[in-house]
């Protein structure tokens, strides 16, 4: 016996074979007909894609997004095969669509095929399942936003939603077994699922027989291989558009770590939820359960009633245009859902914001100190560049400002009345404080008590009057001054003036620069303005900012500015992250450091 | 390939054969399926932790002016297997009332938990999710707003005079009652 004989006579496999590709594909291949094969090469490349990144996830709150993070910037290929899943993700949905939308209008749907039909939705159900599952578990701030929402319109469910929800959440709150669930829901229960609901679908499928679209342009044929090449064709056009996506996209996205206590205004689901996300808006309070579960089941149902309905006279047209009407308003409440947010600035800062949190964190997980056990979260936390200026629009920017602004880019209610701390002790900044027409504007004294102080007065009568000579021994102390800060951005230019900052430090206290008459500066002068020794050092703007009314600063003189330490407006830690963000100390990646 | 011999029907006398096949069979599969729904179901006993007044900010930090103003809670959060102290586990807005006191307001919108968003310029809070607005008090402004109840108010104590202690606690979102979970 010939071995293929053999192996055939002891598995049969011909005459599967022969079931697979012969199948009678009536009137012959078509085009129309390729769109289940596609839905089947997707959840195949889903698949593959899936257990490949299963290989390096880890679903905890303290590693979710820390692996993710590893698969998209560190791993081989990584961010391709994060974005092959992703986007194959989204294909899928379009193409249920379509199959959907193909199989009612040919009338597929009806008498003897509804048990194809109904595994069809069911597929269709289980697989927006996995979109929802698997929105969350990069554990990223968008995929815990959209998920606490989801989760809470679950709780909405009429007697059971609560228990429901806590089920699915994996306790009273969101953390590790929110993930594990999830990800057992993600990788285990809906493929396993779909594929048993697969295996059905096909075995009806192959029971009832193709339905035809008529007229038949031609003789029936097999399946083999004509249908077959339209379907392969099909799917390496699917795979392309895909691919495309991939590149032009750079993969896919990856938010800033999850933090509940970090509101993510930007939060939006995906964009094939955007219908139920806008719908939600028409149901004032106490109506939802109607938006969100009466609906959309109402609406289910009626797609699952369609072989009956199917049945009536008119029931066939019937269907089609309810499922057009159902397309049509989808489509329409997801263009209001973006439009709404196109016309919100709010909205586009938003997602200005999250977007540089996202590169942020990357840059702080790629510095040599990496990624702590705790999780990224604690990166961004503990980050004067990402902390520092919402500290300041928190605490500073009711008085001070930023550039102009209350360093988020937005602006207080009230005018300034304290100075613009932008580059705060540089040379640039003490030249302006020293300049007779900038000393009493708002962006220096002007806003504050001391516009009339002996200070500006001393800018205004004497800096005013000064010969070449002076302006000199001006630009000498400026430089001395400044210096004392010891800034990250005059490093440089600090090591190479350091002759001349000798030499100003002694004009600063010199007959005719005379700083010391009003100020202390290394041991010599008199304490009525704030000391100078360490001027704009983390130290010193620690200590000021901690108590500006102590007797080193402006004692009883001082003029509105909170005690932020001394009263505890502020921890220690959080005065330290705007201390560091005003003299611009934070982690700057370098782009040819080794990693 | 060889057909099968097709088998005896059984015979109708087996009764108890069948019936002992059926709850074997049954009992193989309950005890590992209720073993797994056990474990499954688990979720449900569990409680949030606290629920008892966290130290939120200085009366210092808190504007004057009865402007709102948003503050982190930071408590132990028990997460699983994890217990991490002083971590933030939500946030609050605090107001100074008229009367000396401090009003404090859950952030999250009772409509479906996004974060509201205090708007300076309007004076009022808005939920970037699904638009709901509140007044400053809390109330809902907008009647066609989503959300079905006024921002949850909650618990607060300015002890020593100066330090304001929030009794820290979440509520279901989506129900016209305030219900903590």
């Amino acid at each position: 016996m010939k071995p293929l004989d053999w192996l055939d006579q002891r598995t049969g496999y011909r005459k599967l074979a022969h079931e697979v590709l012969f199948e009678n594909v009536p009137g012959g291949a078509r085009w129309r007909y390729v769109w289940g094969s596609t839905l089947v090469f997707c959840f195949t490349l889903q698949v593959i894609t899936g257990i490949a990144l299963w290989f390096a996830y880890s679903p905890s709150s303290q590693t979710a997004w820390e692996s993710v993070y590893y698969i998209q910037h560190e791993m081989w290929g990584g961010w391709f095969l994060r974005g092959l899943h992703h986007y194959t993700a989204q294909a899928m949905t379009v193409l249920l669509a379509v199959h959907l939308m193909q199989v009612v209008i040919d009338g597929a749907y009806k008498a003897p095929r509804e048990f194809n039909f109904w595994s069809g939705i069911f597929l269709l159900c289980l697989t927006l399942g996995l979109s929802l599952t698997g929105y969350l578990l990069p554990w990223d701030q968008k995929g815990y936003w959209a998920t606490r929402v989801a989760t809470n319109i679950l709780a909405i469910t009429p007697f059971v939603g609560p228990e429901l929800q806590q089920l699915v959440v994996g306790g009273a709150d969101y953390g590790h077994h929110t993930l594990t669930r999830f990800f057992a829901l993600h990788a285990g229960v809906i493929p396993g699922a779909i594929i048993l609901f697969i295996v059905a679908h096909i075995y009806f499928f192959r029971r009832h027989g193709l339905t035809p679209k008529e007229p038949r342009r031609r003789p029936d044929a097999a399946f083999w291989p004509d249908q077959v090449l339209r379907d392969a064709v099909a799917c390496l056009a699917v795979l392309a558009v895909v691919v495309f996506l991939v590149v032009r996209n750079r993969g896919a996205e990856l938010g800033a770590p999850a933090d509940p206590s970090e509101p993510f205004p930007a939060a939006r689901p995906e964009w094939y939820f955007l219908f139920l996300f806008e719908f939600l808006k028409y149901f004032p309070g106490g109506t939802e359960v109607w938006g969100a579960i009466v609906i959309p089941g109402l609406l289910m149902a009626l797609l699952a009633a369609m072989p009956f309905i199917g049945n009536w006279r008119l029931g066939h047209r019937f269907n089609v245009a309810f499922l057009w009407i159902v397309l049509a308003g989808s489509g329409w409440l997801t263009w209001l859902a973006l439009a709404e947010d196109r016309a919100n600035p709010d909205h586009a800062i938003a997602v200005a914001a999250a977007q540089r949190e996202a590169q942020r964190v990357v840059e702080l997980a790629r510095s040599p100190a990496g990624i702590p056990a705790t999780g990224a979260v604690t990166l961004l936390r503990q980050d004067p560049l990402t902390q520092g200026p919402k500290l300041f629009a928190r605490h500073c920017a009711s008085c001070h400002r930023f550039d102009g602004h209350d360093g988020l880019g937005g602006q207080p209610k009230d005018a300034a009345s304290a100075a613009d701390l932008k580059g705060f002790a540089s040379r640039e900044w003490l030249a302006g404080l020293l300049d007779p027409a900038r000393v009493a504007t708002p962006h220096y004294f002007g806003g504050t008590k001391f516009k009339n102080g002996k200070m500006v007065k001393y800018v205004r009568e004497d800096v005013a009057e000064y010969g070449p000579e002076d302006r000199k021994l001006l630009e000498l102390t400026i430089a001395a001054l400044s210096a004392e800060a010891g800034l990250k951005a005059q490093r440089d230019i600090d090591r190479r003036d350091e002759t001349l900052i000798a030499q100003g430090r002694e004009a600063l206290v010199g007959p005719r620069m005379n700083c010391a008459d009003c100020h202390v500066f290394r041991g010599t002068g008199d304490a009525v303005g704030p000391e100078l020794t360490g001027y704009g050092s983390r130290e010193w703007l620690v200590a000021f900012i901690g108590n500006a009314a102590h007797p080193r600063f402006y004692g009883e003189r001082n003029d509105r500015m909170p005690l932020f330490g001394e009263d505890k407006v502020i921890t220690p830690g959080e005065l330290g992250l705007i201390v560091d963000w005003l003299r611009g100390e934070w982690f700057v990646p370098s782009p040819a450091a080794p990693r | 390939m060889e057909p099968h011999p097709p088998p005896p029907a059984p015979a109708r006398r087996n009764f108890l054969a069948q019936a002992a096949a059926a709850v074997i069979g049954a009992i193989t599969l309950v005890i590992p399926a209720a073993s797994g729904l056990l474990v499954l179901l688990d979720p449900l006993r569990r409680k949030p932790a606290g629920g008892g007044a966290v130290f939120v900010a200085n009366l210092a930090a808190v504007p004057a002016g009865g402007e709102p103003r948003k503050f982190p809670v930071l408590a132990t959060r028990v997460d699983a297997w994890n217990r991490t102290p002083d971590v933030p586990v939500g946030a609050v807005y605090l107001q100074r009332l008229p009367d000396g006191g401090v009003r404090a307001l859950n952030v999250a919108c009772p409509h479906a938990g996004c974060f509201v968003d205090y708007k300076a310029a309007r004076d009022n809070f808005h939920c970037p999710c699904h638009n709901s607005s509140f007044a400053l008090d809390g109330r809902v402004l907008d009647p066609k707003s989503p959300s079905p109840r006024p921002l949850d108010s909650l618990e607060t104590e300015v002890r020593g005079g100066t330090e304001v202690w929030v009794r820290f606690r979440n509520f279901r979102a989506g129900v016209h009652e305030k219900i903590p979970v």
